[in-house]
């Protein structure tokens, strides 16, 4: 048998391989690269035709708003990222976050310590997590829709119970207005707030080893158990990082209304869900990064941005936003396919 | 024979009312290859998975060089230098070959935070597993893509130069060969070759008598749960023997 060593190491080109095979195998990956990069290109694609229609659309003010307005939908997205790339769900990070902002809202009657406040509404989010966590592993639920349904119910009804009845519960600390509702050098300072949060996500998912963990459990949960990865600590703690990312959702949109209310992050689970779906990501786990989840959050927020300025009323917004859904669960479904048919070529070129 | 370095006594696995061990015992010596033999549902999963700590085992014990273990988990088997590759190859298709190589004990840094918390040497392990690669000689289209993307055979020689990375002691494999053609194979078992004659003592389960009479310094074989019988050397003249032992007809 013939023993020189093809392998290209860190980064090299495929091997070069002769025949019609290798050809078709090539305009598959085309194909399957055109498909990853396609949020981005019709994200950019978007962009351009709404600035050439829409007026109004690419000025800085209007910019400046849209930041502001997908601030919270891409905070949550990057902790549902997390959630999805381990095969799971996070049904209740709109009711988390609601929860969230009433128990800021009751600190800020105690204390006007913004940190405090910030801690509160932090530390409320990450134990909703931790609990759709712990009954998922250890209730050994057959999946995290079931546990995250019923957190979405139980934390709903907390935040109306414990706000007694107000719809909105007035007041926050300056500096939580400040972060959710102010600029610097006229960009708002909530978009400062994801790039962090983006960047803490970035990391984690390239560098540390609990992201690598992550991307294990969601690609093969059983070879993970064998391979020695703590698979349960790895899912309760994922599932408080989606807690957690709801709690600085919390800060940022309880900053920007100066309020907390048990009504906040409706529908946030959809957005949130939609906007990793169409960022790219797979539902079948272990695949995407976080940019997914970004570019998810940014085409979402344009697009009801531009349906806004158009005046599109809300039905049909909604109605928008659940035909992308498809349209990229399908693109999904395609990809895998593709990448199905790339193995099977792969196999018959390298005989 | 040198000393073994894998030695079962009396094991008993139970699965509910399947008793699928029932008082199996064997020893595994260092640079000799043992091949695990008997019919489908015989125990030979089973047997490999409790000494690799998936399961645990009801009854008996498992001694490395001599000493009792308790293994409990894979992380204590792989600790006691046992690596298996499993019958379905647990391997992550979503990560290249380097990732699997080390998934789930991967090279880190700074030493005093928790494992998870730490940050990646990747370079490190991909320049390691680059070596491993190398010294196999396994064939790869690229090193950086996905496990997804690769061939039956490639898939099989990640899984088994994944152990290699590790192997001190015991490698078990699990029908390694099954889903392989005869050039895949062929590769595979140089592999096998190649781990024993660095020292290990090498487990294989198999249904092909070629590679058992090619391979195997001694056979056990399984049936129903119960050790049936040993030959040491297998070869074609009792090949026979082995085939009767395995099928159960006298
Ligand atoms: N996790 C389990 N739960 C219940 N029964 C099991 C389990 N694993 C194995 N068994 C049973 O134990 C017996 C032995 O199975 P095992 O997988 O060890 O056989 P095997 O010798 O590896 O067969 P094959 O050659 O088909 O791989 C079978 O009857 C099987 O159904
Ligand atoms: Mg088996």
């Amino acid at each position: 048998m013939e023993d020189e060593v093809e392998a290209k190491f860190l980064g090299g080109s495929p091997s070069v391989q002769q025949g019609a095979e290798q050809e078709h195998a090539s305009g598959l990956s085309v194909a399957l690269k055109l498909l990853s990069a396609g949020p981005v290109v019709i994200l950019i694609v978007l962009l351009v035709i709404l600035t050439l229609s829409v007026p109004n659309f690419f000025t800085p003010r209007n910019i400046s708003n849209i930041l502001a307005q997908i601030a919270v939908i891409a905070v949550v997205a990057l902790g549902q990222h997390l959630v999805i790339l381990t095969r799971g769900i996070d049904l209740s990070v709109g009711a988390n976050l609601a929860l969230a902002t009433v128990l800021g809202a009751l600190m800020f009657r105690v204390t006007d310590n913004a940190f405090i406040v910030m801690g509160t509404m932090l530390l409320a989010g990450a134990a909703v997590g931790a609990v759709n966590g712990l009954v998922y592993v250890y209730g050994r639920l057959p999946h995290p829709f079931i546990i995250t349904l019923a957190t979405l119910s139980i934390a709903r009804g907390l935040a109306l119970e414990l706000s007694i009845g107000h719809t909105t519960m007035r007041g926050m600390p300056a500096t939580i207005t400040a972060i959710g509702g102010g600029t610097s050098y006229g960009v708002p300072n909530s978009f400062f707030v994801v790039l962090a949060v983006a960047a803490l996500v970035f990391v984690i998912a390239r560098y540390v080893v609990w992201g690598r963990w992550i991307y294990a459990v969601g690609g093969q949960p059983d070879a993970a158990r064998r391979m020695g990865i703590p698979v349960n600590q790895v899912l309760v703690s994922t599932y408080m990082m989606s807690g957690l990312c709801c709690g600085v959702g919390a800060i940022v949109l309880s900053g920007r209304a100066e309020a907390g209310s048990p009504l906040y992050g409706n529908l946030l689970e959809l957005d949130t869900i939609a906007a990793v779906i169409i960022g790219g990501a797979s539902f079948l786990g272990g695949r995407g990064n976080l940019g997914h989840a970004l570019v998810g959050a940014v085409m979402i927020g344009v697009i009801r941005n531009a349906l806004n300025l158009l005046n599109v009323n809300l039905y049909f917004q909604l109605i928008a936003i659940g035909v992308i859904i498809v349209l990229a669960v399908e693109s999904d479904v395609l990809r895998n396919h593709l990448e199905s048919r790339m193995r099977v070529k792969q196999a018959g070129a390298l005989g | 024979m040198s000393k073994p370095v894998l030695e079962v006594r009396g094991a008993h696995k139970r699965f509910g009312a399947v008793h699928a061990l029932k008082g199996v015992g064997f020893v595994a010596c260092r640079g000799e290859v043992l091949a695990l033999l008997g019919d489908n549902g015989a125990g030979k999963s089973t047997l490999i998975k409790c000494v690799s700590g998936v399961h645990g085992l009801d009854e008996g014990d498992i001694l490395i060089e001599g000493e009792k273990v308790a293994i409990r988990t894979p992380a204590a088997a792989r600790g006691a230098g046992i690596e298996t590759v499993y019958q379905d190859l647990a391997l992550f298709d979503n990560l290249t070959p380097a990732e699997n190589f080390y998934c789930g004990r991967e090279l880190s840094f700074p030493r005093w935070l928790p494992r998870g918390l730490r940050l990646l040497a990747s370079r490190k392990m991909n320049s390691e597993a680059a070596a491993v690669i190398d010294r196999l000689k396994v064939k790869l289209p690229r090193f950086d893509a996905q496990v997804a993307l690769m061939s039956g055979g490639q898939r099989q020689a990640i899984a088994v130069a994944r152990a290699a990375v590790f192997a001190r002691k015991v490698v078990i494999l699990d029908e390694p060969t099954a889903a392989l053609g005869l050039r895949e194979s062929r590769k595979v078992l140089n592999l096998i070759a190649q781990l024993r004659d660095e020292g290990n003592a090498v487990i294989l389960i198999t249904h092909n008598m070629e590679h058992v009479v090619e391979l195997a310094d001694r056979a056990v074989v399984l049936r129903q749960g119960h050790k049936v019988g040993e030959i040491e050397k297998p070869n074609r003249s009792n090949q026979q023997d082995l085939v009767a032992m395995i099928v159960g007809a006298e």
